[in-house]
């Protein structure tokens, strides 16, 4: 039995309509697991989904930021062996022009989705026993920070800690919490922000390893985290970041 | 777009330079203070105030306020 296998396991992806959430849906797929979907995009995230290796996965249009749609994803969805919370926004924001929508939609996007999401799987007994609740969490406020993302770095270091009461507060059933820290991804995130291509270029090089991360290598570290490979590690923080945080 | 209105909002991203000295011919990368803070606070000031979603590269040859303020008012037209 191969130990990093998902076979016969159940496993919701947020944020799967694009950049790390499809890559992650499409690596969970490939290794054997029933993928629940969730993004915003309804077209985008159909695209994801045709994308699927096996069967029996299932797609479900929501924007977790609704609580209605929030509450009928719960409904929905089977129980579960593992979530991987990968829905998440950013803009290069300086703090003296961030206002309180800004504040806002970062903390609600980035921490608030995730920890509600939590709640309403184990009020409503969607868990299984050893199931794996990955966070997408950041380098960006747990190990550096970034000029004009301060909320950003507050959003990602409060879901790393919360992340670490999961854990110890699930430890008894044998359901593991962690975080996966990226550094920077190429994604549509990344792409269709305000950053130009010279300054892409050029941050690029400050990687040792000299190039961005790409979508599927976080998705590696997310089927490590769900695998049985790793019962034994919870409230951990697994780093990919090319080298980036050694300098 | 009402200039005078532009050069405060331009002049409101800096600390050390008084705001009475902003025209739209200063060449704001020759002062003391600037970085590239400076650029991202002018970017996401112009972004707030004005709706207009610029790019850094769109900002690398501007070198006056009036020629940002052209750039911004060419891209409300």
């Amino acid at each position: 039995m191969n130990p990093f296998s998902l076979v016969g396991k159940t496993i919701l992806v947020t944020g799967a309509s694009s950049g790390i959430g499809r890559a992650t849906a499409i690596s969970c797929s490939q290794m054997g697991a029933v993928i629940i979907l969730t993004g915003r995009n309804e077209t985008r995230l159909s695209a994801t989904y045709s994308m699927l290796d096996g069967h029996d996965h299932q797609q479900i249009c929501a924007d977790l930021t609704i609580q209605d749609d929030l509450d009928k994803l719960i409904e929905q969805i089977p129980k579960l062996d593992g979530i991987v919370s990968v829905a998440g926004t950013a803009k290069p924001l300086v703090l003296q022009q961030t206002d309180n929508e800004d504040v806002n939609e970062i903390m609600q996007i980035n921490t608030f989705v995730p920890i509600h999401l939590t709640r309403l799987v184990l009020q409503h007994k969607k868990l299984n026993k050893g199931a794996s609740l990955i966070y997408i969490s950041s380098i960006n406020g747990n190990n550096c920070a970034y000029i004009g993302s301060s909320i950003y770095a507050a959003s990602k270091s409060a879901l790393t800690g919360f992340m670490k009461g999961v854990a110890l507060e699930l430890a008894p059933r044998g359901i593991r919490a962690n975080c996966i820290n990226p550094g920077m991804i190429d994604t549509d995130l990344l792409i269709s922000g305000s950053i130009g291509p010279d300054e892409l270029e050029k941050d690029r090089l400050k990687y040792p390893l000299k190039r961005y991360g790409k979508p599927e290598e976080v998705a590696y570290a997310a089927v490590y985290l769900l695998s049985d490979a790793t019962q034994w590690i919870t409230g951990s923080s697994l780093l990919i970041d090319g080298g980036y945080t050694l300098q | 777009m009402e200039t005078n209105e532009f050069i405060q909002n331009f002049a409101a991203q800096f600390d050390d330079t008084d705001a009475s000295e902003f025209t739209l011919e200063t060449r704001f990368r020759e002062l003391d203070e600037w970085s590239s803070l400076n650029a991202l606070a002018i970017l996401n000031m112009i972004g707030k105030k004005y709706s207009v979603l610029l790019k850094p590269d769109e900002m690398k040859p501007i070198k006056t306020v009036k020629e940002l303020f052209d750039l911004v008012q060419s891209k409300l037209s």
